[in-house]
């Protein structure tokens, strides 16, 4: 245990070397550890955001297929109800214009009928006249029997 | 390994002096060859030092040249860690301290696990190899030279004063010795106990370090002294053996209290830091 200049030596060449490491190894070292790690963060941050903006992306998806599904059905159900509507109307509106068709076929039928009906007693009541007239031209005096005919006539 | 003593005939406790003196230049007694006053300089301990810092500076100097954030290689990998670790240890004892400590604290781990290091080649083959070219005296280890240790700690424990100074300023600083630890009734016993725990702190550092290299060395040196003192013989078939795996044990052992001492001086330089840095 001699102790002498070397310990001066020592502390010299130890200040020299602390100060050596800090320029050349620790500071720069340091330096890029800071960086490498702040790349890091950032690049685990901007994952991070993704992540969740993948998952808004999810959520606005499900969203909009839900209204989309929504919206077809009301659009089926409305047209389902349209479809009835629809038929109803178009059956009540054949059925109308088949009871018109049908009226107006009674109708003309029965106006068919009752020309018929007149045009046969007019026919009637001209061949009975005609009868008449031809038995009444051996006995009865056109004249004097007019009112008797036209009332005959009439009544038939 | 323990062939120098035996082939040159020497005693053990001229073998283990011949191992425990310094290459000394200056004022040096001739004939023991140890210093005799403080104008002297132990050449082996500041060369071992250099090289051990030069080791460390060129791993540096590599590491920084081809600094790559984006792919790292093994070197950068394993200085990353070390550094990582280190200034890990430095935020969580002293949170927001100067980036200077965290350098200071590398340094020490690094630079006196390397010196340490030394300790692990062939307790003979330095000085062998001295001898080879001229020099006897070679001790390879700096740590185990009070010099080193007490140099280190000195330097932390100005960094302490400069730190306590700093946060606490000068008069508060003061203040801690009159009235710690047994407050305002007790001045003269605190002045002491104060002191006493400021240089406690440099020396328990210096010693710790230095008696665990010296007391490695020295148990370095006995086991070489086993095959060495069977000298030539049949007793050579068994103390040879025994000589090596006493050795390869204490290597290895050695491998872990060299790497330990490391480690506990920089923590504690960071704690005494950390300390200075707190109040009260």
């Amino acid at each position: 245990m001699h102790i002498d200049l070397t310990l001066v030596g020592q502390m010299i060449a130890f200040g020299l070397l602390v100060w050596f490491v800090h320029k050349v190894l620790l500071g720069p070292m340091q330096t890029m550890l800071s960086a490498r790690q702040k790349r890091i963060a950032d690049g685990l941050a901007a994952g991070e955001r993704g992540k969740h903006e993948l998952e808004l992306a999810h959520q606005r998806a499900a969203e909009v297929l839900r209204t989309a599904k929504a919206t077809a059905e009301r659009i089926v159900t409305e047209a389902e109800r349209h479809r009835a509507r629809v038929i109803e109307e178009a059956g009540a509106q054949a059925k109308a214009e088949g009871e018109r068709w049908l009226a107006a076929a009674r109708a003309e039928f029965d106006q068919e009928v009752r020309r018929t009906k007149e045009g046969l007693r007019a026919q009637v009541g001209r061949l009975a006249l005609a009868g008449a007239e031809k038995i009444l031209r051996q006995e009865v005096d056109r004249t004097v029997h007019a009112k008797l005919l036209a009332q005959l006539e009439s009544s038939l | 390994m323990s062939k120098s003593a035996a082939r040159s005939g020497q005693g053990v406790v001229e073998y283990m002096q011949h191992h425990l003196t310094n290459l000394c230049a200056g004022a040096c007694d001739p004939r023991t060859h140890h210093a005799t006053g403080f104008l002297s300089v132990h050449v082996d301990t500041l060369f071992f030092a250099a090289l051990a810092a030069v080791a460390f500076m060129l791993i540096a100097w590599r590491v920084r040249r081809a600094l790559d954030p984006d792919s790292p290689g093994t070197l950068q990998n394993i200085v990353e860690m070390v550094v990582e670790f280190v200034s890990k240890q430095v935020e969580d004892t002293v949170p927001g301290a100067s980036p200077v400590i965290a350098s200071l604290a590398l340094t020490l781990l690094i630079w006196v696990w390397f010196m340490n290091l030394f300790d692990l080649l062939p307790i003979d083959l330095v000085p062998w190899l001295g001898g080879l070219i001229g020099i006897h005296y070679v001790r390879p280890v700096p740590t185990s030279d009070i010099n080193t240790g007490l140099g280190l700690s000195l330097t932390v424990f100005a960094l302490i004063l400069y730190y306590n100074i700093k946060v606490k300023g000068l008069f508060g600083y003061l203040k801690q010795f009159l009235f710690h630890p047994f407050g305002r009734f007790l001045i003269p016993v605190n002045i002491v106990m104060s002191l006493i725990e400021e240089l406690s702190k440099p020396l328990s550092l210096a010693l710790r370090l230095f008696g665990n290299m010296f007391a490695g060395e020295l148990v370095f040196m006995l086991i070489a002294l086993i095959g060495g003192a069977a000298a030539v013989g049949l007793g050579l078939l068994i103390w040879l053996p025994a000589q090596i795996a006493l050795d390869l044990a204490w290597e290895i052992f050695h491998l872990l209290v060299v790497s330990l001492q490391a480690f506990i001086f920089m923590v504690l330089t960071i704690v005494y830091l950390g300390m200075a840095h707190t109040g009260e």
